[in-house]
């Protein structure tokens, strides 16, 4: 599919997922366009919620559409789908752009000269490679405040590790395929750990309880060992808005 | 003065649940509550609580208590659960009435069956809301008591000092026929499947899996085919979807389950059917059927009118003499009423 095409007579999809919910599908793959209709959806959806929608929950490509059984018949869901159709478009979203501290010293980066030797690559170069990227967030899942963010540069695309972990330490950022992201609590987790942030990803008590939403963007920014200490020591470090204010 | 249950014997993964915490899956928060939502709000209505407060979730295997402080109003329900007070106690309370303790009473939940069984207290616990609710997501320790199970020595505060109702209550205990099937509407990936893959899902009696847990159920059985790749793009997971990985033995999502997932699934159980399915145990057997949407608003509404029926049902507990006694005179008022309409 040619990823500048508008939305067209194909796309929406609208997939039954029970009584109780609507999959709204939006493509057929992993593209910042689509993810982007699909966060704008959501984001309007919240704002001005349909009659009888009670949440929604974007993916890469979708959007899961999750209403109250008993408010919702059959011309409502239709009303909603048209609606739906009618809020497709493409104007810029607006997003948040974070700077996170990352050390990606192989304490923590456990699998960072495995990661280096699989890409032909020293640590040196890794590091830069990886924190060149501006990444975007896709979507949330998984875990609570656990981020799928994209895209890795090309040389370090890796399948996931033939043996995963059964425990990935807090704050560890890990990379397989195309795909990155940061483990909110420690976790069973499959992925390469090329390093870790003194960031909190979550934290119930917050009033946003997730520290990035689906079409936050986030620049990977290299701390050395010792400030990783000091930064851990006073609490876990704030992340950097780069608008200049600080969250 | 609190009151409060002290734990002396943990059972097994016994947690806290209400009716869930959903508004949080876009951030990736289960929603987590009951397995079965329909004996968790009798458990909390037989002590006068509204129907989503926190109880403790037990399987397998009960707990036991000391109570500690003032008297408790507590109740039980669930298929084969009963309350057995302990030495220098004694006495059997069955599920489906309620009972007032008191301090000092010592008490172990005795569970017959495998299938989830509810512990309410008059008031509720005194356990803070984690994002709106009180149930538990061990797999990331949020809410509950300490985002956990319980374990020997834990001390539960309840949120009254004492009952606001100092009386006890049952209702008849509910018959639950088992169902014939599991209803299901299919989608949203019910296409990557082929058609004998698709005859399998709908005929096959699976079987529930030891494995499972408060995620899914896992089946055992012949596995379903797909056409195709088993891999897709992530996509957000309903609660009672029916998800089908590579072994092709499906997984039914259920109130723990990761709020999103590239498994395709071949078909989600419609809501009048989850309670049925949370309540059912290891080594229980299922077939499912395929329904329309309106088939399944009609069964919601059954089924939220039999909840309703059950919950006017509740009347004062009378011993089983008095009981008898009672249902005699009501069954002459009856049938006099009857013959002289006929």
């Amino acid at each position: 599919m040619n990823r500048s095409d508008p939305p067209s007579a194909v796309w929406p999809r609208f997939l039954p997922s029970g009584d109780a919910a609507l999959t709204v599908e939006l493509g057929d793959e992993v593209d910042r366009q689509i993810s982007t209709r699909v966060v704008r959806l959501h984001r309007h959806l919240r704002a001005h919620p349909l009659p009888g929608v009670v949440e929604t929950l974007p993916t890469f490509r979708s959007l899961l559409v999750r209403f109250d059984p008993r408010e919702t018949d059959a011309a409502a869901l239709q009303a909603a789908r048209t609606a739906i159709i009618g809020e497709m478009s493409d104007e810029p979203l607006p997003s948040r752009r974070w700077g996170i501290p990352v050390c990606y010293d192989p304490e923590f980066g456990l699998d960072i000269h495995e990661v280096a030797s699989l890409a032909g690559m020293t640590l040196h170069q890794v590091v830069e490679c990886q924190a060149s990227a501006i990444y975007y967030v896709y979507m949330l899942g998984f875990l609570p405040g656990y981020a799928y963010l994209g895209d890795t540069p090309e040389p370090l695309r890796l399948p996931r590790r033939r043996n995963p972990r059964t425990r990935v330490p807090t704050g560890s950022l890990a990379i397989a395929t195309a795909v990155a992201s940061v483990y909110p609590f420690e976790s069973p987790g499959g992925w390469h750990i090329i390093g870790r942030t003194p960031v909190s990803f979550f934290d119930a008590a917050a009033d946003e309880p997730a520290l990035l939403a689906p079409g936050d963007e986030i620049r990977f920014e290299p701390i050395p060992l010792e400030q990783y200490e000091a930064r851990h020591k006073a609490g876990g470090a704030r992340p950097r808005l780069c608008d200049g204010a600080s969250a | 003065m609190t009151t409060a249950l002290a734990v002396t014997a943990p059972g097994l993964g016994v947690t806290v649940q209400d009716l869930g915490r959903p508004g949080y899956q876009a951030i990736g928060v289960p929603t987590s509550g009951a397995l079965d939502p329909v004996m968790l709000r009798i458990a909390n209505w037989l002590v006068g609580n509204a129907g989503g407060e926190g109880a403790l979730e037990m399987r397998f295997s009960g707990p036991a208590f000391e109570l500690l402080g003032g008297t408790a109003h507590l109740a039980v329900a669930g298929a084969g659960v009963e309350i057995e007070l302990m030495p220098p106690f004694d006495g059997r309370y069955p599920a489906y009435r309620s009972v007032l303790m008191q301090p000092g009473q010592r008490f172990r939940v005795i569970l017959k069956e495998g299938g989830p069984c509810y512990l309410a207290v008059d008031g509720g616990f005194a356990i803070p809301p984690v994002l709106g609710s009180v149930s538990t997501l061990a797999m990331s320790g949020l809410g509950g008591f300490q985002g956990r199970a319980l374990q020997t020595g834990d001390v539960l505060p309840l949120r009254l000092a004492r009952p606001a109702l100092e009386a006890e209550y049952a209702l008849r205990p509910p018959k639950f026929a088992p169902a014939p099937a599991i209803r299901v509407i299919m989608g949203p990936q019910n296409t990557h499947f082929t058609q004998v893959g698709l005859n399998t899902f709908l005929s096959e009696r699976f079987t529930i899996s030891h494995l499972s847990d408060r995620m899914g159920l896992r089946l055992e059985g012949t596995p379903v085919e797909h056409a195709g790749s088993f891999d897709l793009i992530s996509d957000g997971n309903a609660h009672g979807a029916i998800q089908v990985p590579g072994s092709g033995h499906p997984i039914v999502l259920m109130a723990d389950r990761g709020t999103t997932g590239g498994y395709p699934k071949i078909a989600t159980v419609i809501s009048a059917d989850l309670p049925l399915l949370g309540r059912l145990p290891p080594g229980a057997e299922l077939r499912f059927k395929a329904v329309t949407h309106s088939e399944a608003i009609e069964a919601l509404r059954t089924q939220d009118a039999m909840l309703a029926s059950l919950k006017t049902s509740i009347t004062r507990y009378r011993d089983p003499g008095e009981e008898l006694a009672r249902a005699l005179l009501e069954e002459n008022i009856i049938s006099g009423v009857a013959d002289a309409q006929a």
